[in-house]
């Protein structure tokens, strides 16, 4: 029998002592981790898809809802978000330098592209809160629920209110007093409770507060198109309503007088995007992500701390931060498939 | 009192400046290379309405695109193409596994359910 033996030592039997893969415990189990979190977003990429492919023509696509940037207004699709997502790539760059100095213990190194990669993730972070907001704000002409009970999201450019000249006066107006502030905000609010009325788009009247009766002066809007994300009498999903048409339709149905006709913005119980999913999606899957960023750059400033302190100098290796690494590489990892089938698709 | 019952293969991660460098450069190409793919993408996806004709094939090379960067970031960020075959295998054979499975279920279950509200309503 002794001719069948082969003899093996205890590195090939995994005899305990060696790893078969020649990593540390704490690697390992960093990859383990990202495994299992990694199946939590795509289980909610999955259920994304699984709701998305229900609703079909409803769901709102990705360049119609995000198409503005800071400073700049709207007519931008997926600019900011593509600039997001370099954002993220730079700091993943960064932050592999940092891992590659690590290795040839150039503390100096490590520290430097500790530090720039701590900062792209605080300025990620930040578009983050910018994009919510800007989500949860809602464009300027919301979504409008027209005669036939249909409901269209709107496009194009909306005139700006110079000023409101009070007719009739209330309770804190007087009659031929001119309210020039907040304006927008104002307008938004009495289009919600039905305080808007008139025949023609840019010669509204709003009912304030007060009680008081004042004329809209507002320019002209251009380029507005209503486009159908609920069904209604007439009316079908996926239509596009252009031209002089859309204009009258969706004054008739902003000053017919009945309130919640129109909706701003996004909560959870309702947005003008599309159907109640899409922002609840919206803010768990890029909340999530969110989160996992801020966590990260949290990890990213205590393994920096470790760095400057020349704790793991004395170690003899930078193996912190190289775990750290393989977390922070893998929120960019996410947010690569998130921008796909978020925004992208 | 020094262990001898533990081995650091922390300390085997050491390079030298040359393979460093050689490493940053394969780094920068990777680089160029996402950002390139993601600006195609964000070109791609301003320029081509999702009503067009071609727009399933765009679709599907969005996705093709997507895999092919999330593979650079694995392999060469994360250094999974760096590590033994068999840690590559336990990460991402039961990943796939799980995965493709979720996403076979839900296309089916998500059928089924269309089929059902499309004959309630």
């Amino acid at each position: 029998m002794a001719a069948h033996t082969v003899e093996m030592d205890s590195k090939t039997l995994w005899g305990g002592k060696v790893s078969p893969f020649t990593t540390s415990y704490g690697k390992l189990m960093m990859w383990f981790f990202l495994v299992s979190d990694a199946l939590t977003f795509g289980g909610l990429l999955i259920a994304y898809g699984f709701t998305r492919h229900d609703a079909l023509e409803a769901w709102p696509i990705g360049e119609e809802t995000f198409n503005s940037l800071p400073f700049l207004g709207h007519g931008y699709p997926l600019l900011y978000v593509a600039l997001m997502t370099f954002i993220l790539i730079i700091s993943s760059v960064t932050m592999v330098l940092a891992v590659e100095a690590g290795h040839r213990m150039d503390r100096k190194g490590v520290t430097k592209w500790m530090i720039a990669t701590i900062i792209g993730g605080f300025f990620f972070v930040g578009s983050q809160a910018w994009e919510w907001y800007h989500f949860i704000h809602g464009s300027e002409f919301g979504k409008i629920e027209l005669a036939d009970g249909s409901q269209a999201i709107v496009k194009g450019h909306f005139g700006a209110i110079q000023n409101f000249k009070v007719v009739k006066a209330g309770s804190h107006h007087k009659k031929d007093e001119v309210i020039t502030e907040d304006l927008m905000h104002l307008f938004q609010h009495a289009g919600k409770d039905g305080h808007l009325s008139g025949n023609t788009p840019n010669q509204g009247m709003i009912t304030l507060h007060d009680g008081s009766v004042a004329k809209i002066n507002k320019s002209a809007d251009h380029d507005l198109m209503l486009i159908v994300k609920k069904d209604g009498k007439t009316n079908k999903v996926g239509q596009k309503i252009e031209g002089a048409k859309a204009v009258s339709m969706y004054y008739s149905a902003l000053y017919s007088g009945t309130p919640n006709r129109v909706i701003y913005g996004a909560n959870l119980e309702q947005n003008e995007y599309g159907p109640q999913q899409y922002a609840q999606f919206f803010f768990f899957i890029t909340g999530f992500h969110g989160f996992h960023v801020f966590s990260g750059v949290v990890i990213n400033i205590l393994i920096c701390l470790g760095v400057l302190s020349g704790k793991y100098h004395q170690r003899g290796h930078y193996e912190m931060v190289e775990k750290t690494g393989l977390y922070w590489h893998f929120v960019d990892l996410v947010w690569v498939f998130v921008f796909t089938f978020f925004y992208l698709i | 009192m020094e262990r001898d019952d533990l081995i650091e293969y922390s300390l085997d991660a050491h390079h030298n400046e040359e393979k460093g460098k050689s490493i940053r450069k394969k780094i920068y190409f990777v680089t160029v290379l996402l950002t390139v793919i993601t600006v195609v993408e964000v070109l791609l996806g301003a320029i081509i309405k999702q009503n067009s004709a071609i727009w399933p094939l765009i679709k599907w090379s969005f996705v093709a695109m997507t895999l092919l960067k999330a593979g650079y970031i694995v392999m060469v960020f994360m250094h999974l193409g760096d590590e033994r075959p068999w840690l590559r295998y336990v990460i991402l054979v039961p990943y796939f596994m799980f995965i493709l499975y979720l996403i076979f279920i839900a296309l089916w279950e998500a059928t089924a359910i269309r089929d059902v509200l499309d004959k309630l309503f």
